[in-house]
């Protein structure tokens, strides 16, 4: 795979008729991942007019506006969606649907099971910063237990959905684990799960400094950086551990990698029998 | 040409196939349903796709995924499904991408009598998503007018790049009736407008483009090179989000001006003895039938009264409404809920000649009720 050097990459990929500076907090993670995607995107060698990017709403839905590909800014929750009737109708595209863990999990969390059920290749990046970040930090389905948002002043009662967990079991083809603070191995998983086939999960963990951080007395964005980085360890170094030293901290890996008949590719079969069907009548 | 005994859904399901339908993502729910087992099984055979998704706001979100793929495509569903695609719709409008939205009308609401018929969508088919945006809504009487209003939705949907909803009814989603159908050459169908400009140039939302209807900018389907940004937000000709009036107000007036000028494409209706009539009865879908019974009773009885059968609910039909009652005495209005359409034409033709006859439990209203409203309002001849 051919790289080119990250500033090239940046000017082919950013639309330049787009008004920068973009709508993302100094020192907030989205950016990283939008890196990573087009990293990614560019080591593949693919051409853009076969890439869509689609999303929903939230600080992460806000993503495929600066990027140079065929770009859709949907509805709260409904991507996965969108996405899927485009795909339908372009299998060849490469579509890219990216989230935020409310959009994906909460309004969206019926579309997120049922796209990975039904195995569809889209590629699915869910940023997980563990809270609605654009209308100031209230929790979200992966806000940790106890602490403090801007909708639980008096502590967050409810537990955490493990995205990662949730797609591997609900049926999709490939899915991983990364963070913010591990780019290159990010970027490592979005490769894979691009050139997947069937539905590909990508769990990128984030933070957000400016609302979960600031009620919470966390520090700046290089202090919650350091955070994920002292929080997370690799599957390897989780089986040592025992379920109570496992509290808390981010499972870094692949959590599926299996070759499932894709739903496009399927359907083309059914078109084959439909019209196999229409000649013996 | 070829005669078959059909009902309604089916009709419709078989108007779109016809009409160049090669995408349908819908959820079960009656009395919508056959329409999607009947396209599961014909779409395929015509090589389009069809889709079943987890809920009605995927469906919609699917079938708009696929136009902007390139592919005419559609939903069906029924009041409780319809108010779930209403956000989906309204981003539709917003941004301006053809597709066709059916609702087989049962009784509401909430669940309501799911296997009868109503007609008490029409208010939510022209205000049930937020924020102003211009829609338009069909209403068909028989089956055949189902296939032939769904090929006129589509039509419309791609000629001026707006969802486009059919409000069907129980009543003539669940009719058979024996039907002759069109032989598929003659029909006239509309298919999206390709751009002569190259992708720098291309605005997908510009406000006067060249082209045959200089308030639709064509519309490319994503992967064909032209690399460009759709958003629910408000946006600029390129489809860049805004906040600068100056780009707002263009967009609005022209998502406005793109229906308003075209009335006489879109407004489709069908007179009868309007011009020696007395009274004036407007009907649309279902309910019309009954009416139009009525309407032949009362001149049997001596009685001038005319007929306006509205295929086009919205934008509703101001002015030929206007011309028609002017010199008229009484307008009956039968409708199958408490009175919607209603409040349109006492709008236009004032409250004091108006009188709605309504039902809203779930039965037909009968020829005699229009009837006894009829002479009630004139007396005795």
């Amino acid at each position: 795979m051919k790289r080119q050097s990250e500033s090239r990459v940046h000017e082919r990929f950013l639309r330049h008729s787009k008004k920068f500076p973009n709508v993302w907090c100094a020192g907030c993670g989205i950016g990283i991942v939008l890196g990573a995607i087009i990293r990614a995107v560019d080591g593949l060698e693919l051409d853009k007019n076969d890439v869509a990017m689609i999303s929903g709403i939230g600080c992460t839905g806000r993503m495929p506006v600066y990027v140079d590909f065929n770009t859709m800014h949907t509805t709260h929750g409904r991507a996965l969606a969108f996405a899927t009737g485009l795909k339908m109708v372009k299998p060849e595209m490469r579509v890219i649907v990216v989230m935020g863990d409310g959009d994906a999990l909460a309004i969206g969390g019926n579309h997120f099971i049922h796209a990975a059920r039904r195995n569809i290749g889209l590629t699915a990046i869910v940023v997980n910063n563990s809270a609605y970040g654009m209308t100031g930090g209230q929790h979200s389905p992966t806000t940790p237990w106890g602490i403090e948002t801007a909708t639980t002043p008096y502590g967050h009662i409810e537990q955490q959905f493990p995205i990662a967990e949730l797609a591997a079991t609900a049926g999709a083809s490939f899915v991983a684990r990364s963070t913010v603070y591990h780019v290159r191995e990010l970027e490592r998983y979005l490769e894979k799960a691009i050139t997947k086939d069937g539905f590909a999960l990508v769990e990128a963990v984030s933070y957000c400094h400016t609302t979960l951080g600031r009620i919470n007395r966390w520090g700046t964005a290089p202090d919650m950086m350091r955070k994920i980085k002292e929080q997370s360890m690799t599957f390897a170094q989780a089986k040592k551990m025992s379920s109570d030293e496992k509290q808390g901290k981010i499972v870094r890996g692949v959590f599926a990698d299996r070759d499932i008949p894709e739903y496009t590719q399927l359907y083309e079969r059914i078109i084959e029998r439909a019209k196999q069907g229409q000649l013996d009548d | 040409m070829s005669t078959r005994l059909m009902q309604g859904d089916e009709a419709c399901a078989e108007g779109a196939i016809a009409a160049g339908c090669r995408f349908f993502a819908g959820y079960p729910i009656t009395p919508a349903t056959e329409i999607a087992e009947t396209l599961s099984r014909r779409l395929p055979q015509v090589g389009g796709k069809f889709i079943q998704m987890e809920d009605e706001i995927a469906s919609i979100a699917a079938v708009i995924g696929a136009s902007v793929g390139g592919a005419k495509a559609m939903t069906a569903t029924s009041g409780p499904g319809f108010s779930l695609m209403q956000e989906n719709i309204g981003y539709a409008a917003m941004t301006e991408i053809p597709c066709v939205i059916v609702d087989v009308q049962r009784l509401g609401p909430s669940t309501g009598r799911p296997t009868s018929p109503s007609q008490g969508d029409v208010m939510q088919a022209r205000w049930g998503t937020h924020g102003d945006h211009p829609i338009i809504a069909l209403s068909p009487s028989s089956v055949r007018e189902a296939f032939d209003l769904t090929i006129r939705a589509f039509n419309f949907a791609e000629r001026y790049r707006t969802p486009v909803i059919m409000l069907m009814d129980e009543l003539i989603g669940h009719m058979r009736e024996r039907i002759v159908l069109p032989d598929p050459e003659t029909l006239k169908l509309e298919e999206r407008t390709d751009t002569r400009v190259p992708p720098e140039w291309y605005k997908p939302f510009e406000n006067s483009p060249e082209g045959p209807n200089i308030d639709v900018p064509p519309l490319v389907p994503f992967g064909e090179g032209y690399r460009y940004h759709i958003t629910g937000l408000h946006h600029d000709e390129r489809g860049y989000p805004t906040s600068r009036l100056d780009e707002i107000q263009p967009w609005m007036e022209r998502i406005f001006r793109k229906i308003d000028r075209s009335l006489s494409d879109i407004l489709l209706y069908e007179a009868e003895g309007i011009e020696d009539a007395d009274t004036l009865v407007i009907a649309y879908g279902g309910a019309a039938r009954a009416a139009r019974h009525a309407v032949r009773m009362a001149r049997e009885r001596g009685r001038r009264v005319g007929f306006l059968r509205l295929k086009t609910i919205w934008p509703f039909a101001e002015e030929v409404v206007g011309n028609a009652a002017a010199r008229l005495h009484h307008v009956v209005v039968p409708e199958l809920n408490r009175g919607q359409l209603v409040l349109e034409v006492e709008r236009v033709v004032g409250r004091q000649k108006v009188r709605s006859v309504n039902r809203a439990d779930g039965e037909m209203i009968r020829p005699a009720e229009i009837l006894a409203a009829i002479e009630d309002l004139e007396g005795a001849i």
